[in-house]
C-alpha cells in the first residue's frame, strides 16, 4: 500500500533539481559578459537518477562517530559547458544556448509542479469522498 | 530556496549592466569634449565584470551542498582607456593652449555603440530570468490550491 509520505513520488526532487538548474543557469546568464568565466550547467539526468537510487545506496554508518553524507547535490555535479565558439575573452557563456536551457527548465518545473497540483487534487478527492 | 536566489543573481547582473550603460553614456556625452592639456582631457571608461560566488544561509542551514551554485556578477571598479590622445588645432577654441592645439578625448564612438548594444542584450536576458522565476514562485506557493 502507498504510504501518504511519498505520494509524489519523482516530482518531490526534481523539482528541487529544477529550481537547482533555473539558478545555475541564471549565473551563467548573468555573467555573459564576465571575462574568464565558465558558463556551468547541472547533468540533470545523472542527478536524478542519483536522488533515486540514494535511499538504496546510502552509505553504511557502523559507527556513531562516522559522518552522514549530506546534500542533495555536490560541486561534482556541476559540469562545465563546451562552447561551440570560443570568444577572445575566456567567457564560455553562449546566451542563446542558455536562454532555451532556462525556457525548457522553467516548463519542466512547471510540469513537476502540475503533477504535484493533480496529486493533491486527487487525494483531496480521495479523503472527502465527493 | 534556490528561486529565490535567481532574483540576487539576475539582480546582481541588471546593477553591472546598467553601470556599464552609464559609464556608455558618459563615454558618448563626451566623445566631442576637448581639453586645454592632455592630462585633462577625457578618457574613455569602463566597469569590470568579475563573477562573485553567493551561497544563501538558508540553503546553509538547510544541509543543501550546493557550493557556488549561483554565482553573481560584481563591477570590481572602473578603468580609464589607455588610448592616445588626439590634439586638434583650433586656435579659435577658447581652450587651446599657447600654441593654438586642443586635446580630444579618446573614446572610439564605434566601440561605445557595440557596448551598450551588448549591454542592453543582457540587461533584457537577465529580464526575462526575473519574470520567468517570479512566475515559477509564484505558482509554487499556490500549489494545492
Amino acid at each position: 500500500m502507498q504510504t501518504l509520505s511519498n505520494i509524489f513520488g519523482i516530482h518531490e526532487s526534481a523539482l528541487k533539481l529544477h529550481a537547482q538548474r533555473a539558478s545555475v543557469l541564471a549565473s551563467n546568464l548573468s555573467n555573459a559578459d564576465t571575462p574568464n568565466y565558465k558558463a556551468r550547467d547541472l547533468d540533470f539526468a545523472a542527478v536524478l537518477r542519483g536522488e533515486g537510487d540514494k535511499s538504496s545506496m546510502a552509505l553504511m554508518q557502523t559507527s556513531s562517530r562516522h559522518l552522514a553524507l549530506s546534500g542533495s547535490s555536490t560541486e561534482a555535479d556541476l559540469k562545465y559547458r563546451n562552447p561551440f565558439q570560443p570568444s577572445l575573452d575566456g567567457n564560455t557563456v553562449e546566451v542563446p544556448v542558455e536562454q532555451s536551457a532556462f525556457a525548457q527548465t522553467a516548463v519542466r518545473y512547471q510540469a513537476s509542479l502540475m503533477f504535484i497540483n493533480r496529486r493533491i487534487a486527487g487525494i483531496e478527492s480521495a479523503i472527502t469522498g465527493n | 530556496m534556490s528561486l529565490l536566489n535567481i532574483f540576487d543573481v539576475a539582480g546582481s547582473g541588471l546593477a553591472a549592466q546598467s553601470m556599464r550603460l552609464n559609464t556608455t553614456a558618459s563615454n558618448l556625452a563626451n566623445a566631442d569634449s576637448v581639453a586645454s592639456d592632455p592630462a585633462q582631457a577625457y578618457r574613455a571608461r569602463e566597469p569590470v565584470f568579475a563573477a562573485v560566488m553567493r551561497q544563501s544561509g538558508m540553503d546553509m542551514m538547510a544541509g543543501v551542498g550546493d557550493q557556488g551554485e549561483s554565482v553573481g556578477v560584481q563591477v570590481l571598479g572602473i578603468v580609464e582607456s589607455q588610448a592616445p590622445i588626439a590634439r586638434r588645432y583650433e586656435p579659435g577654441n577658447p581652450l587651446a593652449d599657447g600654441e593654438g592645439y586642443v586635446y580630444t578625448s579618446n573614446v572610439n564612438t564605434i566601440e561605445a555603440l557595440t557596448n551598450m548594444i551588448s549591454a542592453s542584450r543582457t540587461f533584457q536576458s537577465n529580464i526575462e530570468v526575473i519574470n520567468t522565476s517570479r512566475d515559477l514562485v509564484l505558482k509554487t506557493i499556490s500549489m494545492g490550491r
